[in-house]
């Protein structure tokens, strides 16, 4: 027989109320994010929206802040996207698949293992100092956007390798029995169906290391990107500006009406990052719904 | 008629952990054995010889002689693959890739080099008639396979096993993850498939041994305790170990 009272114990009130308090106190945690964003996007729209049109996009550094434009640091920012994934991912990819699949577990492959969690934790600048001294000034490549998509392809590789290896881990080791039951050898194993089961996951992977690379300005100012520039690149050994240190110029220039141009860039920067990220969430949608287990 | 399959005097070590002890069992062509035991008796790892998925564990050693069709298996020149082509194996929990149904049924052929589109397509019809699921899936073989269900999913792993064209058919309990009606349907498919395949099945389930088997050996703790005609293991075992566990007095 349970006996219901009308009036909860003190120590029932007490926990009633601690759960009350602690419901409310995370939603304010949750709120100072969003608040926040909030913040920069009303103080970066009521500044540069105003900016943003056809001249803008089309136009290249000048003196003159109404005459200047992001042309070449967007023409320079997907070429640096480009090559940077060029070059990170089947670096990246196979890495991992070597780790996942075929590495056993021993000493060396831990050693490896650590290390490229660490590497993953390096700051970027460290990133910009060993491209500026191997691939500008050993290899002689200067300040040129291979120079760039090499640094930044480096700085992702470690995040590439740790995402693509959850992706691949989350394959059920029941799939590759069955395809080496039917006498499928390691490799078709793998290309027929762990990297498709897992490619989802992969890109999620990609793409968010993508647009870290993509909003990184400290490794490519290292390098020597230039700030000022009238041209667009067209080759690989071409000077170059990204999106982020036009604007960073931007913003250091005492003039006011540079202002308004550096909050334009970052409207267009956050939105290629947003358009990044909406496709990392739709992919990873998708892949859950294709797959169950 | 001649030995299918002779085992003489095979041990498997898991590093330090002596999981089967020096057993030795010869099967006929176009039979079916059942293996039961306990779990963790070793029958599962006695099943795996023979088409050495043991490789794939670490610290997985095997000894003594596995012969197919007069051949040793655990030979060095032996091609694992090839090997594998020649014996099929049924997972305990149905294990479809996540691509239509007829993708399925051709990957074998597909990674075994057959490009040929018309050899590949009767190889599918023909492999999911074997395995009695055509009927039910023919107008729907772009689907994808696990929108299917379990004892679907199990009938359309068998067909994919079939397609290589094995002599020898592993099964790992092949029906302890469905229903009644689903087992029923795949006792019914092992019986018709006798005449063409030699079988091996592992299970729990005393009834099924009796029902699909010929044979039936009954392993504990890693040794082979009694092996003989099913009939006579169920109704006379020579152990009373055997007839302990075939009473369900443990186990």
């Amino acid at each position: 027989m349970i006996t219901l009272k009308n009036r909860p114990s003190d120590k029932t009130r007490f926990y009633q109320w601690q759960d009350k308090v602690f419901k409310y106190f995370a939603l304010c945690c949750t709120l100072i994010g969003l608040f926040v964003l909030a913040l920069l996007l009303y103080n970066i729209l009521s500044v540069g929206l105003h900016r943003l049109d056809w001249n803008f996009l089309n136009s290249t550094s000048s003196q003159r802040a109404s005459n200047a434009g992001i042309k070449s640091a967007m023409v320079g920012t997907v070429y640096i996207a480009l090559y940077t994934s060029l070059f990170a991912l089947p670096i990246g990819i196979s890495a991992a698949i070597y780790l996942e699949e075929y590495a056993g577990k021993n000493k060396f492959t831990n050693f490896l293992e650590v290390n490229i969690a660490n590497l993953a934790g390096v700051p970027s600048v460290i990133y910009g100092l060993l491209g500026l001294e191997v691939f500008s000034r050993i290899m002689m490549l200067k300040n040129s956007i291979l120079t760039g998509s090499l640094t930044l392809a480096l700085l992702i590789l470690p995040i590439i390798i740790v995402s693509t290896r959850e992706a691949l881990k989350s394959v059920p080791y029941s799939l590759r029995e069955a395809s080496y039951a039917l006498g499928a050898s390691k490799w078709q194993t793998i290309w027929h169906q762990v990297l498709p089961a897992s490619s989802g996951g992969i890109f999620t992977g990609i793409i968010l290391a993508l647009s870290r690379a993509i909003g990184e300005t400290a490794p490519l100012i290292v390098i020597g990107a230039v700030v000022f520039i009238k041209t667009v690149p067209n080759s690989i050994m071409d000077k170059f500006t990204v999106l982020p240190i036009q604007i960073f110029h931007w913003i250091s220039q005492p003039q006011k009406a540079f202002a308004a141009n550096a909050a334009a860039g970052i409207i267009v920067l956050l939105l290629i990052t947003f358009l990044l990220n909406g496709i990392a969430v739709y992919l990873r949608y998708r892949w859950q719904k294709k797959i169950k287990w | 008629m001649s030995q299918k399959i002779e085992v003489k005097n095979a041990n498997v070590y898991y590093g330090m952990e002596h999981a089967l002890i020096n057993v030795s069992m010869n099967i006929k062509a176009n039979t079916v054995t059942a293996l039961i035991g306990p779990s963790g008796c070793g029958k599962s790892t006695f099943l795996r010889l023979f088409n050495r998925m043991n490789d794939l564990i670490e610290n997985c050693r095997v000894e003594g002689q596995i012969l197919v069709d007069g051949q040793d298996i655990y030979n060095p020149k032996v091609n694992v693959n090839e090997l594998r082509k020649s014996i099929g194996m049924v997972f305990q929990k149905p294990n479809p890739f996540p691509k239509s149904i007829y993708e399925n049924v051709a990957y074998g052929l597909k990674v075994n080099g057959i490009k040929d589109k018309r050899l590949i397509e009767e190889k599918v019809e023909q492999s999911l008639k074997q395995a009695a699921l055509w009927d039910e899936v023919k107008d729907k073989l772009k689907k994808s396979a696990l929108a299917l269900s379990g004892g679907q999913q199990q009938r359309l792993c068998i067909a994919r096993a079939l397609a290589v064209s094995p002599s020898v058919l592993l099964m790992d309990e092949p029906a302890s993850a469905l229903d009644p009606i689903s087992t029923m349907k795949i006792e019914e498919l092992i019986f018709n498939l006798k005449s063409s395949y030699t079988i091996l099945i592992v299970t729990h389930n005393m009834q099924q041994a009796t029902r699909t088997s010929d044979k039936t050996a009954f392993f504990y703790m890693g040794e082979l305790v009694e092996y003989d005609d099913t009939r006579t293991l169920f109704t006379n075992p020579k152990f009373e170990r055997t007839q302990n566990y075939i009473t369900g007095r443990f186990g």
